[in-house]
This record gives C-alpha cells, structure tokens and sequence, in this order.
C-alpha cells in the first residue's frame, strides 16, 4: 500500500502540519517580494496599455505558449519551448499536490494516480530533462556572447534538474512500492524495474517514496520563494510583459521631461527589468555592441533591475537611486535606435523608450555635448543640422538643366519631400538631381517646396529634444498644409518614419507618405518608366532600419531591383534582421564611441563584400550611402565594391 | 611737432613686438604721403634700450612710469592721451593684439574722438586720409575717412611687413613726463605659463593645420598621418584647442603662437583673421576647404575645394609613395 | 552678488552679406541677426559665478531683430532679469550702443550698483571700438578685455582674473569691483538650453522694455563710412581640381619642386 506523504507522521507530527508550515513560508517570502516590486511600479508613471485585447491575447498565445520569437535561434528555440511546456506541466501537477497535501482530506486523488496526467508529465520530464541539458551545454560548453555562466543560471539548471529529476524518480519508487496499475507510467516503470534490479525491497521504496515527493516539494517552495528577486522572475512576469506589449513598437514614449530615478519612468518601462530572463539576444543584436562599444542594450534593462532591486531594500545608502547614476552618459548616446534589439527580445522589452527617455533627462539638464549642442542650434534657427542657410535649401537645383515645380504656388501630384541629407550634403545632391530626372522621364507630376523644407524632426526627436521635435513639426505641417498637392513621398527613411507615424493628419486622411521606392516600384509595374537597358550588375540590397524594421517597407526596393534586371543577392542580416549602418537615433550628429577599426557601417560592408561576385551595395536612405561611402575607404574595400542608391541604377537603367 | 604720425611702439616682456615693425613701416608710408614725421612713441618702465631698434621712426617719445611697468589698457591709454592733447599728432597708429587690446578704444574715448578698429591699411585718398578696415570676420571691408583732427586707429597684424619697419639706425629720444597715479584698480600679480607641449610648433618646418572642418577628434589622426609622412607636425585653429582635440600648445593665432614654416597645410580651417595673423607669413600655405568662398583661399598659394577628411588620406598615400620612390631610385 | 551681461545682436554670417545700395550699409532683405558670439560666453561666465557665489544676473541689450530670442534663451539658461533697450537707432554703432547702454545703466533705476559688468571681448561689427573699454569709461568704471577666467573675493571688493596673451600665456589680474569685463572665453563652453524651456520662458517670463533715446551727443567724433564692399581679394590661391588622387598628385608635384618633398 502507498503511503500518504503527508498523513505519515514524521518526529512524531503528521506530515501535512510541516507541508502548512513550509508552505505558509515560502508563499509569504514569495508574496512579500512580488508586493515590493508592484509597489515600486505603482510610485511610477501611468500608462495605459489595455487597448486591443484581442490582439494582445494573440500576442501571448504567439509569443508565450508558442515561444514564437525565441525560434530565431532553433535549436535552444526548440529545447525552451520543451522546457516551458514541462515546466507548465509541472506547475499544474504541483499546485495539484499542494492542495491535495495541504487538505488531505480533499476528496481528490494525486495527480501521479491520474493515468494520463502521470504519463504526461513523464513523457514531459524526459523530454525536459534533455532540453536542459542542451541548454546546460549550451550555456557552459558552447557559450553565445552576453550569455552569462552566472550563479543564478547554475541554481536555476539545478533547481529544475532536481525538481525534473526528483518527480521523475519519485514515479520509479512509487512504481516499485504500489500494486496498483501502471500500465500509463512508462518512465515509472522503467526505473522500477532498475530500482529492483539493484536491491531496493518493497518497503524501502516505499519509504523512499515518501523522501523523493518531499525533496520535489521543497524544492519547488523553496524556488517559489527564491524566484522574484532571480531572472527567474521572467516566469512570473513574461507573461504579463507580452500581454501589456506595445503594440506600435517603433511609437515614441508619451512626452515627458526624460527619466532618471524610478518613479519617472512608466510602469512597463520598468517592468522591463522584471520580466528580463538575460538571454542576451537583445545584445547579439545590437549593432553597437558587436562592434565592441560600450553600449550593451542587456546591460541597460540589467540596470533597471538593479535599481528596483535596490529600492526594495530599506538600506541606508540611497545614493544610487537614480537609473542615470548608473547609465553613462556615453552609453545612452551611443545607441543607433535601429530597434533590433526590441525585434528579437522574446519579452517584448522596451530598450529603446528607456535611451529616449534617458536622453531627454540629459537634455532637460543641458548635457549635451558639443557636436549635438550646434546640431540643435542649427536646425532650430536654420531648420537643417548642417548650419547651412535655408535659402540653399534648393541649390542641388542649379546643374539640375530644368526647374521642378514649386509646390507652394502650383498644384502638384506629388510632392517631393527631399530631407536635410539630399538637399545640403554634396556627396548626395548628384543622387537627388538623378532621380529628379528619372522622375521626369517618366513623365510623373512632381514638385518640390524649395527653401521652406525644414528637417522633419525624426532624429531630433530620437534624440530626447522633444521642444525641438515639435517646433519643427509645427512649421512643416504649416508648410505642408499650404502646399498644393495630393500624394507625398520621400527619399529619406527618417522622414518617411516621423511623417508616416508622428505627424498626425499629414494629408488630409489620404495616404500619408510613400516611399520614393515604393513610387518607382509602382511606375514600373506600370511601365511609366520605361527601362532602356537592363543592368548586368550583381547587387545586394541593405534595409534601412526606418524603412524596414520601422514601417515594414521590404518588398518594393527589390521589385524596382527585379525589374531593372539586376542580380540580387541576400545578405544574412536582411530584412527584419538587417544590420544598422550607425548613423540613426542622431549618432550623425555625435562624436564616434569606441575603436575606430570597428564600426558598423564597416562590419556591414565587409559583410557584403563576402558575397561571392557581388560588386554593388544598393542603399536606399541617404545616411546609408555617406556612412558605406566612408566605411568603403576606411575599410579599403573600395575596389571591391560600389555603393549606389535604387534612384541611381534606375537613371541608369532608362536613360537614354 | 603736431602732424606727425605716431606709432605705439608695443613691446611686450622686455621685446619689441614684430606688429611695431609692421606699423613704422605703415607709419613711414603715410607720414611720408602727408609730409610729415613718424615718430614711435615707447611707453613703459625702466625699457630705455629697447628704443634703439626703433630707427624707421625719425625720433623716439619715451614715456617712462612705474604704472607702465606692466600691461594695464587704462594706465597706457591715460599716458598716451595727455601726450597727444599736448602735441596733436595727424595720426596715431595702435597695434590691435592681446598687448595692446583696448588701448585704442579708451584713448579715443578719453579723448572725446572717433576710433576706427581692425584697420588692415592705410593710404591717402585724395589728399585725405582712407582707411580700410575688416568687419564679419573677413566678410565685408569698410572704407573709412578718419573724420577728427588726430585718427586714432587700431592696425591689425600682417598690413606691412615687418622687415620693412626694421632700421640699422638709433632714433633720438625724447624723453616725455608722464603724469599718473602710482596704483591703478588693474593690476598685473603674474604671468601663468602654458603647458610645455611636446613640441614647439613655431620651430616646425612642417605644420598641418585642422579646423572645425575635419567635423571630429577621430579625423586629427589624418593629419599626424599626413604630418608623419612630411616630417612635420600638427597644430590646429582655436575652436579645435577649445574643444579639446589638441592642446593648447599646437593653437596657431591671435591667442596661440605664430608660425612661419615652410609648408602650411590649413585642413577644414575658415581662414578667420584671428587664425590667419598666427600663420600668413607661412613659406607655402596649401589651404582644403569646402567652401570654396572660405577667407582661407585668399591667404593660400594653392587652394582645394574639397572635404579635407577625403585629400588628407590621398595626399598622405601619395607622399609616402613617392618618397618610398625615390629612396629606392637612391639605393 | 550682482552681475549685467550686456548682449548684442550681430549680422549673423551664415547668410549671404551683400552691401544695401547706398554703398556704406548692409542690405538688409535676407540679412539675420543673431547674438554675438562672444557674449555667449560672457552670459555662460556670469551664469558660472552665480552658481559658484550665489547672487542675480541681468541681460541687457539694444532693441534689434531677434532680441526677444537672445533674451528669453538667456533667461531660459538662468538670467534672473532680462532688459530691452528702447527707441533707438536700428543700426548703431558700437561707439553710440556703448552710450545708449552705459546711459540706460546709470538712469533705470536698480541697474546699479554693481558687482560685475560682462560682456564679449569683441564682436565682429566693432568698427569703432569694442562694447567693454566704452562701457566701462563712459560708467567710469575699471575695465580689463580678452578675459578665460574670473574669480571674486566680495570682501575685498576685487576679482582675480586671466587674460589671453600671445603664445598660450596668461597674465593674471587683480582688478577692483566694480568693473567691466570683456570675457574672450566662459571658463565652460556655453550651455544647452532646450527648445521647451525657452518656450516656457517666452510664456512665463517678462522682457522689460525701457525706453532710452539715443543721445544727440552719443556717439561724439564718429567717423562716417565712405564705403562697405566686398573684400578686394589682391591674391587669391590657385585651385587645383580633380579628384582627392589626381589633386594628391599635383599637390606632390608642388612639393618635389620645393624640395619638401
């Protein structure tokens, strides 16, 4: 007969009165804990994130139960999904025994007596048990950068391992020291047969039993209450930081005077550092960090926890209260803000909300350093970062051998929004005048607004100069709902990105801005522009963050390839796992961090000069060519590769 | 006599300034136009001898007082101000350095006449006397006709040159008496060193200058390439030193060292007159800009418009192959 | 501590200059104002001394186009007070906005006394003479010019101070309060102020207007200008074209001519 753990008495008391005491223990360590953290979310700013429960349901059916991100990486992809679904299982079957064993006289039976669910979690026990030693191996044996051997991954391994182990063993005992069927516990058997075989008696199994059901409870009451102040903490909380996900990742944080100590942060800012399970994706992604600067987007979200941590302890020493404290300065401007790092965090943290607000904090206080301070002066008195006087604005115009329309005085189809970079920098404007004439040849309708084009604001904006941002978005909407046209596009991501996602009402409900690749695509599907000869080039094409990753702009620069008949060829890093060439979130305007053999406009092109017989890296943002320009002579890969906007084959291409 | 033409003969711990000698040699043009004597006037205390290099000048006046020991505007101005109320000179011509700074604002202001600053030449225009001075940083000249009977106007460095103000001969001297105050509410306690740099650029043969036009600290290494390939080395214009991509001691200028080696390699520098008074006597000056209207073109001998972040590495390449070149055409 | 930093409002370069068609003034139609450089930093330096010594500063200018601007930025720094000189020349020269200030200085009432007068040690429309001797003579005042550095002992009514001299060397100064200063470099580089807080100020904060006219005597002996023209440019460098290797190239023709090489 199978003994019940927990009417056995034990020293003399029933079983059931240590289980009440072990139990009421762990849960208020576990409880007292979990209540620090909400109290210090509750001291922080609101934020609503409610909206749209439907898809947020969605979301975490993806992303929780389904693992979805973590697949990037297959193989640990597969082993943690093993492991989330056993560990669920195992869960269940817990909480199942703790209620049986804290109320012996419920009228339920064990879970380890109900077939199915036995042979469930031993099926999931074996299947756990390898996944973890992938992941054991992985993380000791076959080290990914920014995964840490820490201590806290060591006793987590154990802990399951042991609570797996522990479960699973218990089932071989009980199977040696039960009569009753067992047809549904195949791993129970198994080891039942291998107890046996070494001399384990009956009864002795049976006490052994007992043994084994008390070391898994323990085990797991004893990570209950270890859990909230671990990375651990990810199992409570994940769940909750990809329901409460922000559904417009690429949106800007609500305005706000920037963020140092807890409380002026929002909650889910916060929250990021709980749910963060330290896997280090964030980190592989960050093109920063994989050129050796010092920016780690883990070590920011890293930090967020800490000082949540800390402000839990009622310790005398407060002076680190405060996340800028911590954070350099350095770091916070050293992100790109390309975003590849919240694309792959299977939390959904928000890394970048974080550097924004960390920016503006330093900005409100006036710690800006002095590239950055004359970029600002510039753009607020002459509308462009490049100090350069508005009334040149239209300069790129004079070998142009024909004056494009003025949008302020005639009507036009389509306005051309030029940006700072294709109006003032000189290795651009030869590109701009070249898709001028491309559009001519086409006969499209276009004009432009000459000197009362102001820079739109997206990279002042990333930058934490949030004054600056709506003073020019101000006179640009002014400008453009004066302007006499019906469509808009752009040549420059960034535009394209604030226009498209933070100028509400851009044009009158219609749609808001294209794209000028997704233009050319357009006039060439419909043979408005008339290709003269094909190009024979071998090209690869690299996504610019804030056309892609941003706004999910992928497919129509490789129609406009397709069609003018080159030969594409896919960098590793494309599409939504294109590699930033640095110069976004105002890094432009900024003094370069780190050594100077490592940038990542350098490690992009050796990455696309490695292509077998490519010879051409097509760009379609302006900041993309100036920074692979440079990065081709630093890097002496000029020979080996050119540089070329879509604009520039496509002139190529019809030219006649 | 009144008429004559003065100069302010600056000198500055215990030399006669190089911009005096530029000034006698304007002040000889124009006293000659105006048929009249240039006399150097010589303010200080206990520099007698220093008068005696001073022979362009027909005579020396020597005001000598112990609050003239040292540079103070006031004490200078007020000397300088009783002078010209007792002898009327036509013209008295100031130097405009950190010397003599203010001198020429306070003197005109004591004496209730018009002052005409950043004067880069003098001549006679039709009987009277023009000036030209320099306004918006190089942008613009103004032509000025000194309106009261003595012109007090402020010369900027590099209007003649300085050879042309140096005489073998010794003036005669006129000693004047001076009436000050003994203390004055400025008063100089001490001189401040700079850092002793590594090198001292004013004995360069090679210098490669940056300005704000090379856009970023990581790009100085271009030009120690360069320099490196040359033999020489670097210095830079101000608001490099300001922003701390060089040390003090490599700032050519106004406020820095001047220079006159025998190539001059101006990298993204404006060619602002403070920058350009520190380098212009330069040998060679080669200037890459990319602005073509940079004030810098009118000072250089060969110019480029061009983003010097771009010639730097290509010159810099070409010199080290040519040199490599001719050294194995050597061996 | 009190502190007045005197601001003006320069013809801002980055525009074109073309000469007005009375051939002596500026044409005026593209032509920006913007505050002169160095009286940044004399702003920067009193803001530094009221940090370091506790005490006010005022911001006073000319009326200009532009100045509400220069004057609400300045506020948004930390200027306690800002004041707008009224009712004058559009155009003045240094010699008589000297005289207009120093006027406006010892008639509106509160101005003085002071502690320090600040103010750029030059400014590049000083055709005339610069802002700090003229102040500080028609105020009596003592003045010292081409200043990195100030430091003030209130009890002993003097302030130590640096001045630029040739060749990296500085004198060091004693000077009795009160005095003007013309301020060459603010021992920090000039602060940021964002685009939000000066737009707090212009909402919140009050410009004071004073009306001062311009004197018949201001501006004694001024010296009228013949004429304003572009540079003569006596010799102007010859261009090399080409790219940066064919340039390389003549440049080290040039070179190996001069034996640099």
């Amino acid at each position: 007969m199978l003994p019940d753990p927990v009417t056995v008495p034990y020293l003399g008391v029933s079983g059931y009165v240590y289980l009440w005491l072990l139990t009421l223990v762990s849960f208020s360590v576990f409880g007292s804990r979990v209540l620090r953290h909400v109290r210090v979310l509750s001291r922080a700013r609101p934020e609503n994130r409610w909206d749209h429960v439907g898809k947020r349901i969605g979301l975490v059916a993806a992303n929780v139960l389904g693992q979805w991100r973590l697949l990037d990486e297959p193989l640990i992809g597969i082993a943690h999904l093993i492991i989330f679904w056993s560990f669920l299982a195992y869960a269940t079957t817990f909480f199942w025994n703790l209620l049986r064993g804290l109320i012996p006289l419920l009228a339920i039976p064990y879970p380890d007596d109900v077939r199915w669910v036995a042979f469930c979690v031993q099926a999931l026990g074996v299947l756990g048990m390898i996944a973890l030693a992938v992941a054991a191996l992985r993380r000791y044996l076959f080290t990914p950068v920014s995964l840490e051997r820490s201590w806290d991954a060591a006793i987590i391994l154990l802990l399951i391992a042991t609570v797996l182990l522990s479960s699973l063993g218990s089932a071989g005992f009980r199977a040696l020291a039960a009569t009753t069927g067992s047809s549904w516990q195949p791993v129970g058997n198994f080891l039942a047969a291998i107890f046996a075989s070494l001399g384990v008696s009956r009864s002795q199994a049976a006490t052994i039993f007992l043994w084994t059901w008390w070391v898994h409870m323990i085990t797991v009451l004893g990570f209950l209450a270890y859990l909230p102040y671990s990375k651990h903490l990810h199992l409570l909380a994940s769940p909750f930081s990809v329901f409460f996900a922000s559904l417009e990742p690429s949106k800007m944080p609500a305005a706000s005077e920037g963020g140092s100590p807890l409380e002026e942060f929002t909650w889910r800012q916060l929250f990021s550092g709980l749910a963060c399970a330290e896997c280090g994706r964030c980190d592989r992604a960050c093109p920063s960090f994989a050129c050796g600067e010092p920016l780690s987007p883990k070590q920011f979200i890293h930090h967020v926890k800490e000082l949540m941590l800390a402000s839990n302890q009622t310790s005398v020493d407060n002076s680190k209260k405060s996340l800028g404290d911590v954070v350099s300065p350095e770091d916070v401007w050293a992100c790109t803000t390309c975003a590849s790092c919240m694309e792959v965090c299977p939390v959904f943290n928000e890394h970048i909300p974080l550097v924004i607000e960390m920016r503006r904090k330093l900005v409100s206080q006036g710690d800006v350093q002095p590239r950055l301070q004359e970029a600002f002066t510039n753009l607020a008195r002459y509308g462009n970062s490049f100090g350069q006087s508005e009334r040149k604005r239209a300069a790129w115009t004079q070998n142009l051998g024909f004056k494009p329309k003025d949008a302020r005085k005639e009507s036009v189809q389509w306005l051309w929004y030029l940006g700072e970079y294709a109006c003032y920098h000189p290795a651009l404007q030869g590109i701009t005048r070249s898709l001028a004439r491309a559009l001519r040849t086409a006969d499209v309708d276009y004009g432009i607004l000459y000197e009362a084009e102001r820079n739109s604001g997206n990279d002042v904006r990333r930058v934490g100069e949030e004054g600056l941002f709506e003073l020019l978005r101000q006179k640009n909407t002014a400008t453009l709902q004066q302007a006499h046209f019906n469509n808009l596009f752009t040549t420059d991501p960034h535009v394209y990105n604030t226009f498209k996602n933070e100028y509400p009402d851009l044009n009158h409900g219609r749609h808001p801005v294209s794209h000028h690749t997704e233009l050319l695509a357009t006039l060439l599907e419909r043979g408005q522009l008339p290709v003269a000869r094909r190009l024979s080039y071998r090209v690869t094409y690299h996504d610019p963050c804030y056309l892609g990753r941003y706004n999910g702009v992928y497919d129509p620069p490789r129609a406009v390839l397709q069609a003018l008949g080159v030969e594409l060829v896919e960098m590793r890093r494309s599409r939504r796992r294109s590699f930033c060439c640095g110069g976004g979130g105002g890094r432009v305007w900024m003094e370069e961090v780190g050594q100077a053999q490592s940038r990542p406009s350098e490690n992009r092109v050796r990455e696309a000069a490695s292509l077998d017989g490519v010879e051409c890296l097509v760009v379609a943002c302006p900041k993309d060519y100036v920074m692979f320009t440079d990065a081709l002579k630093t890097t002496g890969l000029e020979g080996k590769l050119f540089v070329k906007d879509v604009a520039e084959l496509v002139e190529e291409a019809v030219a006649v | 006599m009144a008429g004559n033409v003065w100069v302010l003969a600056e000198h500055w711990r215990s030399k006669i300034s190089d911009i005096t000698y530029e000034l006698l040699a304007l002040g000889k043009e124009v006293a000659t136009n105006i048929g009249a004597e240039l006399q150097a006037v010589l303010l200080g205390h206990e520099v007698r001898e220093l008068a005696q290099s001073l022979g362009a000048a027909n005579s020396v006046l020597y005001l000598d007082h112990v609050a003239l020991a040292n540079p103070v505007p006031e004490s200078f101005a007020q000397a300088l101000a009783s002078a010209i109320r007792a002898r009327k000179p036509r013209a008295i011509l100031i130097p405009l350095t950190n010397v003599s700074w203010e001198i020429g604002t306070l003197l005109a202001a004591q004496l209730e006449v018009g002052y005409i600053n950043a004067c880069k030449d003098v001549r006679l225009v039709e009987g009277k006397l023009q000036v030209r001075s320099v306004l918006y940083g190089g942008k613009m000249e103004a032509l000025v006709n000194p309106a009261q009977s003595t012109a007090i106007l402020g010369i900027l460095p590099g209007a003649r040159p300085a050879d042309h103000g140096r005489a073998a001969t010794v003036p005669m001297l006129e000693e004047v008496t001076v009436d000050l105050a003994e203390t004055s509410s400025v008063q100089l306690k001490r001189y401040l060193e700079p850092e002793p740099g590594d090198i001292d650029i004013s004995k360069q043969e090679v210098l490669v200058s940056v300005g704000r036009g090379i856009q970023s600290r990581e790009n100085v290494r271009l030009a120690e390439e360069l320099a490196g390939a040359l033999g020489g080395a670097v210095c830079g214009s101000r608001p490099v030193i300001d922003q701390g991509w060089l040390p003090l001691s490599r700032q050519v200028g106004k406020s820095g060292a001047v220079v006159k080696p025998k190539l001059y390699v101006a990298a993204g520098i404006s060619g602002a007159p403070e920058h350009v008074e520190g380098m212009k006597n330069s040998d060679l000056i080669i200037a890459i800009n990319s602005d073509p209207q940079a004030p810098i073109f009118n000072v250089a001998r060969y110019g480029i418009t061009a983003d010097a972040i771009d010639v730097l590495p290509a010159l810099t390449e070409m010199v080290r192959s040519r040199k490599k070149e001719a050294k194995s055409r050597a061996a | 501590m009190k502190i007045i930093v005197l601001l003006k409002m320069v013809p801002d370069v980055v525009e074109e200059l073309e000469v007005a068609a009375d051939g002596q003034t500026l044409d005026t139609e593209f032509l920006r104002l913007i505050a002169n450089e160095l009286d940044n930093h004399a702003l920067e330096e009193a803001l530094l001394l009221k940090e370091k010594y506790s005490g006010t500063v005022t911001v006073v200018a000319l009326d200009a186009p532009e100045v509400d601007d220069a004057l609400f930025t300045a506020l948004a720094k930390g200027a306690d007070q800002a004041l707008k000189i009224t009712d004058g020349d559009s155009a003045p020269s240094t010699l008589s906005g000297a005289y207009r200030l120093a006027q406006a200085l010892s008639t509106v009432p509160g101005l003085l006394p002071v502690d320090l007068i600040l103010t750029g040690a030059q400014a590049i429309d000083d055709l005339d003479g610069m802002t700090s001797p003229l102040v500080a003579h028609f105020l009596r005042l003592p003045q010292l010019g081409i200043i990195t550095q100030v430091s003030v002992n209130s009890v002993a009514g003097v302030a130590t101070v640096l001045r630029e001299f040739p060749g990296g060397v500085r004198g060091e100064y004693e000077i009795q309060l009160p005095a003007v200063l013309g301020i060459q470099a603010a021992e920090k580089p000039p602060r940021y102020v964002p685009v939000s807080r000066v737009q707090v100020a212009m909402k919140s904060r009050v410009i004071e207007s004073v009306h001062v006219p311009t004197a018949a005597d201001g501006g004694v002996g001024l010296s009228p200008v013949e004429e304003m023209l572009k540079p003569e440019v006596t010799e102007h460098a010859q261009m090399l074209q080409g790219s940066p290797e064919e340039v390389a190239n003549q440049l080290c023709e040039v070179l190996a001519g001069r034996g640099l090489l």
